[in-house]
């Protein structure tokens, strides 16, 4: 008794202490009229700006609470940008693991389709919006197109990889039990690359939250990164704020399922466990 | 005879030449005969092993099994390998693994079923069975990796340095529990070590091997009754001529490595 629960409060004294103290500092410079509040607006600003982007515009007049309740602008916004990432993700996934578990496989494959690889991959997603935009337009078109670009090749490089170091042993050991070669290929090489596999998807989809926000402020009129760019032009930086704030939220939710995707696919996996 | 080995040679490209791994090996085991390769690093104990297994077939010479000619030319189930490094699959569970061989027969579930449940039981491991390999203790793992052997009925099992890493305690308790094992299902059993001990402990032959290139330097006959009491006067005597044949080629190849690294 006490040393643990006092333990308990300290770190999450240690915790605070920083973003508290840079949040005093932020709205100490807002007040003290040193700096113009349109370049910088308070934390307080930001929050009732948050807040009137989040709450639903309409009063409640009947029909699904829930539905009421995120149907402010930015539900619709993250919900927009999130379906986006995820959309992307898994049309870039899907292409890459096929490919790349079949060029970690085959030496041959690996021949054939490495050098134009090895072109493409270096390419930023980014590079490609003139030509996104150009061949499909506005709007989500483009915006899956660059999308999945971003999630393909870390996913694809990973893939590759983790097929290629699969430990020789389990191969030996699983041809010794009788497994033919698709058995070989499902219950033993794709299960033990999992772990890069799985690592590539985090990168991927951490790629793709990045593609998402860009391809928003130039080729799509909505999301969150439609929305900061077009506060811009009002100048509303608390709006913009607001906006960042939501942005980065998302992303750490992304990270958060990921992380307990991964965790979940590799209980098996030493170093996984926390204790 | 069971596994009839003649003339084998085995030979790997090294840069600058080859280096002869086995050479004119000719070694019969005969049915539920327990073997030992012995001998030091780089004798070809273990290529042997190997080839035997189907992994890394010879360069010339004829491994038949069961009467078969060049029946080991390819790995199959009826060679069952337990390698000192587990080599389970770390994403299955316990019972997973040993099931593995079965799914591949195809095996009715409920049969597959049964036969998990007795092999679990049989090694000790069933309140283990839905652990994944990495929450398991060495000794445990090994375990599983027999467990998954006998699982498929093969009449051969192949043993390469199993009981290697273990503490020894562990290996004296695996050791008895192989004996038990082999007793019970009159398995034949071609077993590499380099434990002098091991050797006299377990075997009804010790094939004494040559450092490079690899071969058969004695083939020495344990006629010892089990279970056999590793304190005797037999026993050392025995471990004594033994460990002057390996000792000659652990020498060798003492000397060769400092030559090779002199001449780096």
């Amino acid at each position: 008794m006490g040393a643990a629960p006092f333990r308990g409060i300290l770190n999450f004294a240690r915790g605070v202490v920083i973003p508290l103290a840079v949040l005093a500092l932020w709205q100490f410079l807002a007040m003290s009229g040193w700096v113009n509040p349109q370049i910088l607006p308070s934390p307080v600003q930001v929050v009732a700006r948050w807040w009137e982007y989040l709450r639903p515009t309409a009063s409640y007049s009947g029909g699904s609470y829930a539905l009421w309740l995120v149907s402010g602008e930015l539900p619709h916004d993250a919900l927009a940008s999130l379906s986006r990432v995820v959309g992307g993700f898994l049309i870039g996934t899907l292409l890459a693991l096929p490919l790349g578990l079949l060029m970690g496989a085959s030496n041959k494959l690996y021949g054939l389709f490495n050098p134009l690889v090895q072109v493409l991959r270096p390419i930023p997603p980014i590079a490609y919006i003139p030509l996104a935009i150009l061949w499909f337009g506005l709007g989500n078109p483009p915006a899956f197109f660059l999308i999945s670009i971003g999630a393909f090749f870390p996913v694809l490089m990973n893939t590759i990889a983790g097929v290629q170091h699969v430990d020789g042993i389990y191969l030996r050991a699983a041809r010794n039990l009788g497994a033919g070669q698709m058995t070989l290929f499902r219950r033993v090489i794709v299960p033990a690359a999992m772990p890069y596999i799985l690592t590539g998807m985090r990168i991927g989809i951490g790629t793709a939250f990045i593609v998402v926000i860009v391809a928003e402020m130039i080729a799509v009129n909505s999301g969150l990164g439609y929305r900061i760019l077009e506060a811009r032009e009002y100048l509303w930086s608390d709006k913009i704020i607001a906006g960042m704030f939501t942005i980065g939220l998302l992303g750490l939710g992304i990270d958060f399922f990921m992380n307990g995707l991964n965790n979940w696919l590799l209980k098996w996996h030493r170093g996984i466990d926390q204790n | 005879m069971f596994i009839h080995i003649e003339n084998v040679n085995k030979s790997f490209p090294v840069p600058g030449g080859e280096v002869i791994a086995l050479k004119d090996i000719n070694l019969d085991v005969g049915e539920g005969e327990f073997v030992c390769l012995l001998g030091p690093s780089g004798c070809g104990k273990s290529t042997l092993l190997n080839a035997i297994a189907g992994f890394s077939p010879p360069t010339s010479g004829s491994i038949a099994i069961n009467g078969r000619a060049d029946a080991a030319r390819f790995p199959g189930p009826d060679r069952g390998m337990v390698f000192q490094e587990y080599a389970l699959f770390p994403w299955m569970t316990v019972a997973q693994n040993i099931r593995f061989g079965l799914e591949i027969k195809g095996l009715p579930k409920a049969e597959m079923n049964g036969k998990v449940d007795r092999l679990l039981r049989k090694l000790n491991l069933y309140e283990f069975r839905e652990r994944f390999p990495k929450d398991l203790s060495g000794g445990m793992n090994q375990r599983v990796a027999i467990a998954r052997v006998l699982a498929l009925d093969s009449p051969i099992m192949l043993m390469d340095e199993p009981f290697g890493a273990l503490d020894a305690l562990t290996r004296r308790t695996l050791q008895d529990e192989l004996l038990r094992i082999w007793d019970e299902y009159r398995k034949t059993i071609v077993f590499v070590t380099h434990s002098i001990e091991e050797s006299v402990y377990l075997a009804d032959r010790v094939a004494v091997m040559t450092y490079r290139p690899g071969t058969i330097k004695r083939d020495v006959r344990i006629a010892m009754p089990r279970p056999r009491d590793s304190a005797s006067a037999e026993f050392n005597a025995l471990k004594k001529e033994l460990a002057k044949l390996v000792m000659e080629e652990q020498m060798r190849y003492t000397q060769t490595e400092i030559q090779g690294y002199t001449a780096d």
